[in-house]
C-alpha cells in the first residue's frame, strides 16, 4: 500500500537523488569490471565451473565412483567424453566430483582465513601501541617459516585422530537416526580446512591494518568513540565494512592460493582419501598413468588450470575495478 | 647494517627454539609410533627397539637429552628408520641434490623471468609484450606437479629426448629445474614488467633520454635497478616456494633430493629425521629471507635498515 503521508516523502526525494547520481563505488568497480575481458571471461568460466560441478549428481547420470571393472580405461569417446580411467569409472564425473571438493576446500579454508585474518589485522590496527607492535612482530615472524612444511607435518601426524573423529561421526546418532552416515573423510577435509587455513591468513591481517590505520583518525570513527560505542563495535561496525574493498580482492586471490596448496598435498598423498578425489588427487593418478592413458593425466590437470587461471584473472580484475594498492605493508 | 644482521640473527634463535620445541612434542603426542608399521614383533623387541632410542624414558627427559645434543653438538640423532645412519649423516648425503636443483631452478627462473619480464615492458601494449605476457600467465597457472608429467610425457617417453627420472648426468637436470622453475619465471617476468613500467616512465629515466643516453644503456644503467626491487622482494618466498616445491618435483622425477627424503619420514614417523629437516628448512629459509631483506635496502636508497 502506497501512503503519501509527508513523513514519507522527503525519503522518496532522496532515493531519485540518488538514482540520479547513479554512482556508488560498488556500481564504478561494476562497470569497471565489466570492460575488462579477461576478467569477465574469469568470472564466466568459473561461474559455470562451480554450477556444473555443484549440480553434477542431478544434471550428471553417472558418479564418481561407479565402476565398469569391463571396460577398464577407454580413450574419450562418444559415450565417456573425456575417456574412463583404469577401473572404468567416467573420467567427467571424477573431474566434477573433484571439483567440488577442490572448490570447497578453497573456498570454505579462504573463509578461515579471512576470518581470522581480518580479526586479527583490526584489532592490531585499531588497538595500536605495544599490542600492534607485538601482534605484527609474530606475524613477522611467522612470514618468515616453512609452512608447507608444517602443514605436511600437521596432514601426516593427525590423519589418526581424524580416523577416530570419522569413526565418532559413522557412530553418532541422534534417536537412532545416523545423521553423518556416509560422510567417511569429513574429518580429514575439516583438517585441511583448518591446516591450510591457519596458514594464509597473514597476508589478509598485515592488509586490514594497514586500511584500519589509514581510517582510524577520521572524523567520523572519532564521532564514533565520542558517542561512546565501544571498541568491538567500532572495529566490527563501522571499520571492517570499510575495508572491505581490499578484503574481497585479497580473499578472490586467496581461493586460487588454497586449491593450489591443496593439490599440492593431494598430489603427495595427504589429501582427501579415496573413493573421493580431488583433483590434485586425480593428477596425481593421472601422472603415474600417464604413459598408457594420457587423458588422465591431460584433462583433469587441464580442467585444474584452467580453473586456476579464471580465478586469478578475476581476482586481478576485481582488483583493478575496485582500484585497490595491496601492499603488504 | 651489521647491527641489523646481528639483531635479525638474535631474534632467529628464540624463532628455532620455538619451532623445534613445537614439532617435537607435535609429532610425540600423536599416537603411533616409528615401530609401529613394522611386521609384528614380539613385546619383548619392541621394549629393546624402544630402549636403544630412548623411546622408554619419559618425554620430557628426551626432549631435553636431544636439545642438548643439538645445540652442543650440533647432533641431530640416529635415524629411527635407516639402522646404524645418522641424520646429520642423511642430510649431508640429500641436501646437496636438492640445494643443486633449487639453484638451478633460480638460475632459471631469474634468467627467463628478468628476460621476458623487461622485453614486456620496454615493448609495452606490443605484440612482443603480449607473447612474453601470456607466456608467464601460462606458467602461473600450470602447476608444477601438472606442467612437470606433461613435460615427462612430451619429451622423456614420446620424443625419447630426456630421461623421465633419476639424477646423474647434465641431462637429467634439465626437466627437473625447468619444471620447478618456470612458476617462478611467470611470477618474476610478471613483476619485472610492472616494475620496469613504473620506472621507465619517471622524471630521471626523460632526463637520462634528453642527455643522449642510449637505449641498452637507460635500461640498463638507470632503469633495472629501480625496476627491480618488486622482483627482490619476492624472492624471500620464491626461495621458500623453490625450496619446498622441490618435495613434489623429487617425487615426480625420482631424484633422491632432501624433499622426498622429509616427507617418506613423516609418513614413516621417522622422528628425529623429521626434526632434523624442519629445523634445517626454517634456518635456510629464515637466512635467505634475511640475506633478501639486506639486498633490498641495498637495492633502494629510500628504506633503511630499522
Amino acid at each position: 500500500m502506497v501512503s503519501l503521508s509527508p513523513q514519507n516523502l522527503p525519503s522518496a526525494d532522496l532515493t531519485t537523488d540518488q538514482l540520479e547520481r547513479g554512482t556508488s563505488l560498488w556500481r564504478d568497480a561494476w562497470h569497471r569490471l565489466r570492460r575488462n575481458r579477461l576478467a569477465v571471461f574469469g568470472g564466466t568460466v568459473v561461474i559455470v565451473f562451480s554450477l556444473t560441478c555443484v549440480l553434477a549428481p542431478w544434471i550428471f547420470h553417472l558418479s564418481y565412483q561407479d565402476q565398469n571393472l569391463d571396460l577398464g580405461a577407454v580413450a574419450p569417446n562418444a559415450q565417456h567424453w573425456l575417456g574412463t580411467d583404469t577401473l572404468g569409472r567416467d573420467l567427467l564425473a571424477r573431474i566434477l566430483y573433484g571439483g567440488r571438493i577442490s572448490l570447497m576446500v578453497g573456498l570454505v579454508a579462504s573463509l578461515v582465513a579471512l576470518v581470522i585474518g581480518v580479526s586479527y589485522g583490526a584489532i592490531a590496527g585499531y588497538v595500536g601501541g605495544t599490542l600492534d607492535s607485538v601482534m605484527m612482530r609474530i606475524v613477522d615472524i611467522m612470514y618468515a617459516l616453512p609452512f608447507t612444511i608444517f602443514v605436511i607435518l600437521l596432514m601426516v601426524f593427525l590423519k589418526d585422530p581424524m580416523q577416530a573423529v570419522d569413526a565418532w561421526l559413522g557412530r553418532f546418532s541422534i534417536f537412532g537416526f545416523h545423521a553423518f552416515e556416509g560422510m567417511q573423510g569429513v574429518g580429514k577435509i575439516l583438517l585441511l580446512f583448518a591446516a591450510i587455513g591457519a596458514v594464509e591468513w597473514l597476508t589478509m591481517a598485515r592488509i586490514v591494518r594497514g586500511q584500519i590505520l589509514s581510517i582510524k583518525k577520521m572524523e567520523y570513527i572519532e564521532a564514533a568513540r565520542s558517542m561512546g560505542l565501544g571498541t568491538p563495535r567500532i572495529i566490527f561496525r563501522h571499520m571492517v565494512p570499510n575495508v572491505l574493498g581490499p578484503v574481497i580482492v585479497y580473499t578472490s586471490l586467496t581461493i586460487p592460493a588454497v586449491m593450489l596448496l591443496e593439490s599440492f598435498l593431494s598430489f603427495l598423498g595427504l589429501g582427501v582419501d579415496a573413493p573421493m578425489s580431488s583433483l590434485g588427487t586425480l593428477i596425481k593418478d593421472g601422472s603415474e598413468k600417464m604413459e598408457e592413458f594420457w587423458w588422465l593425466l591431460v584433462f583433469p590437470g587441464g580442467a585444474f588450470s584452467l580453473t586456476l587461471f579464471s580465478l586469478n584473472f578475476l581476482g586481478d580484475g576485481l582488483r583493478d575495478a575496485l582500484d585497490v594498492r595491496a601492499s603488504k605493508d | 647494517m651489521l647491527r641489523f644482521i646481528a639483531r635479525r640473527l638474535l631474534e632467529t634463535i628464540p624463532v628455532l627454539f620455538i619451532i623445534l620445541t613445537a614439532t617435537f612434542f607435535m609429532i610425540r603426542f600423536v599416537p603411533g609410533g616409528p615401530f609401529t608399521a613394522e611386521k609384528a614383533v614380539t613385546p619383548e623387541v619392541m621394549r629393546n627397539l624402544e630402549r636403544a632410542y630412548d623411546l622408554d624414558k619419559p618425554l620430557w627427559q628426551q626432549y631435553t637429552r636431544y636439545l642438548r645434543n643439538v645445540v652442543l653438538h650440533g647432533d641431530l640423532g640416529p635415524s629411527f628408520k635407516y639402522p646404524n645412519r645418522t641424520v646429520n649423516e642423511i642430510i649431508a648425503d640429500k641436501l646437496p641434490v636438492s640445494l643443486e636443483l633449487g639453484a638451478e631452478a633460480l638460475l632459471i627462473a631469474l634468467v627467463a623471468g628478468l628476460t621476458l619480464g623487461v622485453l614486456a615492458a620496454v615493448k609495452s601494449n606490443t605484440w612482443i609484450d603480449y607473447i612474453c605476457s601470456s607466456t608467464a600467465m601460462i606458467g602461473i597457472c600450470l602447476p608444477t606437479f601438472v606442467l612437470g608429467p606433461l613435460l615427462v610425457l612430451l619429451f622423456a617417453i614420446r620424443l625419447g629426448w630426456a630421461n623421465a627420472s633419476g639424477w646423474y648426468g647434465p641431462v637429467d637436470r634439465v626437466l627437473p629445474c625447468l619444471t620447478l622453475g618456470c612458476v617462478y619465471a611467470a611470477y618474476i617476468a610478471r613483476l619485472t614488467r610492472g616494475g620496469m613500467l613504473e620506472v621507465l616512465h619517471q622524471d630521471y629515466i626523460r632526463t637520462a633520454r634528453a642527455k643522449g643516453a642510449g637505449q641498452l644503456r637507460v635500461i640498463f644503467k638507470h632503469a633495472l635497478r629501480g625496476g627491480l626491487l618488486p622482483v627482490v622482494s619476492f624472492l624471500g618466498p620464491a626461495i621458500a616456494g623453490i625450496l619446498t616445491g622441490s618435495f613434489v618435483i623429487e617425487t615426480i622425477f625420482q631424484i633422491p633430493g632432501l624433499g622426498r627424503e622429509f616427507v617418506n619420514s613423516a609418513f614413516n614417523r621417522d622422528y628425529t629425521l623429521v626434526l632434523g629437516t624442519v629445523i634445517l628448512y626454517a634456518a635456510l629459509i629464515i637466512a635467505l629471507n634475511l640475506v633478501v631483506d639486506v639486498v633490498q635496502v641495498w637495492l633502494n636508497p629510500k628504506l633503511k635498515f630499522e
